[in-house]
């Protein structure tokens, strides 16, 4: 899942620039900005959720 | 107060060239002291280790960008790679002279601004360092660094100060000045921040952070003093990035930098105000390191912001800043397990990206909030997963985390043979449950 995350956040910025060429009313503009940051958080939170360390895990290897 | 935008000039003025220089001296500053805080809030067992890897990093960061980065940043005057696309140009690319070749015969400015890049490189380079402390190897350091150095600055650094595309946003889109970072908020500290975050998914937690049972460890800084003297320091150097950033990227005139440099102060003093009164309200008693985490957390936010608000609007920023850090320390550690010992990813990552949204809301033109809206976009979308791949291959070149009795022993014994404090008793570990 953390690859995931990490292959959604590029999404969301071809999303935000897409929405430069697409669209040159301000408005349209900034909705599709605000979606596009909303779909990075959202493979941020999938890939901080995915990284999270299980409780005990005291050898301190990656994860 | 709106953003100066003036055209570039061709030639400043000596005065100019004179004060430039001197405040470029002295914002090395801020990089010491972000080693001293970086020192303070790991432990003594690894005291020197890290304070030689401060230098080390910085060392390899300044080389890297002379040999590769410098090239693929450039300055607004070199030329850049640029695609067309709905009938813009997109300068994606520096493409600048190998090596700084004829650097001394360029124009005064582009000197001044390769030098400002140089140490940016420098300070952005050795945020991820403070989160690794106590596991993440020398080596490790300064690989990260200089492929920070390299690659990931470069290209940053040239959309936003060296004419790239998302500073002609204003030119192209009509956005505002376009993305506008004159202290280093993004190039600087969300960068480093990004590369903290990466450097803790990486290596994993400190060992007996996270036990099976119970909240997490606590493992407070060795030296309080360091900390918070850091502070201090740390507070000249950003005086310094903020008001040479505001003459060198927003052609500034040298009657805003009194201004600019209230702002920087002001941004920190509301800062560590509200991180002094959330951690009395939490704990009952002000948190030392968590202040001095409040206080850069304000430095950071000024950076994006000081030379382009009003003073108060500075304090507001700052205060914000003050009551987010110390929330998020405790979140990150608590709800998420991220073993974050210099607070890296609050501090420089939360906090710039603060910064840049609020430079938008309170102080540009119309269209500056989604120029810096565009430009969050690129470091989460882009540079954040550019950056953990980057480190991702480069761990299994150079294993970032010290073998299991390195860590217990200490980094200190463990790489360099010997401790920062070799006449002090050191004290059983009891965090190994």
């Amino acid at each position: 899942m953390k690859y995931a995350g990490l292959l959604v956040m590029p999404a969301g910025f071809f999303l935000s620039v897409a929405a430069l060429v697409l669209f040159p009313s301000p408005t349209l503009r900034v909705a599709f900005v605000l979606c596009g940051i909303g779909v990075e958080i959202l493979g941020l939170v999938v890939a901080v959720k995915a990284h999270i360390e299980p409780r005990g895990q005291t050898n301190g290897e990656p994860h | 107060m709106t953003p100066v935008q003036l055209p570039a000039p061709n030639i400043m003025s000596d005065t100019a060239v004179a004060l430039t220089l001197v405040l470029l001296a002295l914002a090395p500053l801020a990089i010491a002291g972000v080693a001293l805080i970086n020192t303070g809030l790991g432990r003594s067992r690894s005291a020197a280790q890290a304070l030689l890897g401060s230098l080390a990093i910085l060392a390899v960061a300044a080389i890297a960008f002379l040999l590769i980065g410098s090239t693929l940043t450039g300055t607004p005057s070199d030329p850049g790679h640029s695609f067309h696309l709905a009938g813009k140009p997109w300068n994606w690319l520096g493409a600048g002279p190998l090596s700084l070749a004829g650097l001394s015969t360029a124009p005064i400015q582009s000197q001044l601004e390769l030098l400002f890049e140089f140490l940016a490189v420098a300070l952005a380079a050795l945020i991820p360092w403070g989160t690794g402390a106590d596991r993440l190897r020398l080596a490790a350091g300064c690989a990260s660094a200089a492929v920070l150095a390299a690659i990931v600055f470069p290209l940053f650094a040239h959309w936003v100060w060296a004419g790239g595309w998302l500073s002609q946003l204003g030119v192209n889109f009509s956005l505002g000045s376009g993305f506008s970072d004159p202290g280093g908020a993004a190039s600087i500290h969300v960068l480093g921040g990004i590369g903290a975050l990466a450097i803790v998914w990486i290596t994993g937690s400190r060992k007996g952070k996270f036990p099976k049972e119970g909240f997490s460890t606590a493992m407070p800084g060795h030296n309080a003093v360091y900390i918070l003297f850091g502070c201090f320091i740390a507070l000249v150097g950003w005086l310094a990035f903020n008001m040479a950033g505001a003459v060198l990227w927003l052609h500034a005139p040298l009657a805003a930098l009194p201004v600019t440099a209230i702002n920087t102060l002001l941004a920190a003093s509301g800062a560590i105000a509200a991180t002094f009164t959330v951690t009395r309200v939490r704990f009952g008693k002000p948190d030392a390191s968590l202040c001095a985490n409040g206080w850069l957390a304000g430095l950071v936010a000024s950076s994006a912001s000081a030379a382009m608000v009003t003073p108060l609007q500075s304090l507001v920023i700052g205060i914000v800043a003050g009551i987010l850090t110390p929330l998020l320390v405790e979140v990150l550690e608590l709800a998420v397990s991220i073993d974050d010992p210099s607070g890296a990813i609050s501090v420089h990552a939360a906090s710039g990206l603060w910064g840049l949204l609020a430079a938008g809301i309170l102080a540009g033109p119309p269209g500056q909030l989604v120029s810096q809206l565009i430009g969050v976009s690129a470091l989460l979308g882009i540079i954040l997963p550019l950056v953990y791949l980057l480190f991702y291959l480069l761990n299994r070149v150079v294993p970032f985390r010290v073998e299991a009795d390195g860590e217990r022993i200490g980094m200190d014994l463990h790489e360099l043979g010997g401790g920062a404090y070799p006449e002090f008793v050191i004290h059983r570990d009891d965090s190994y449950r």
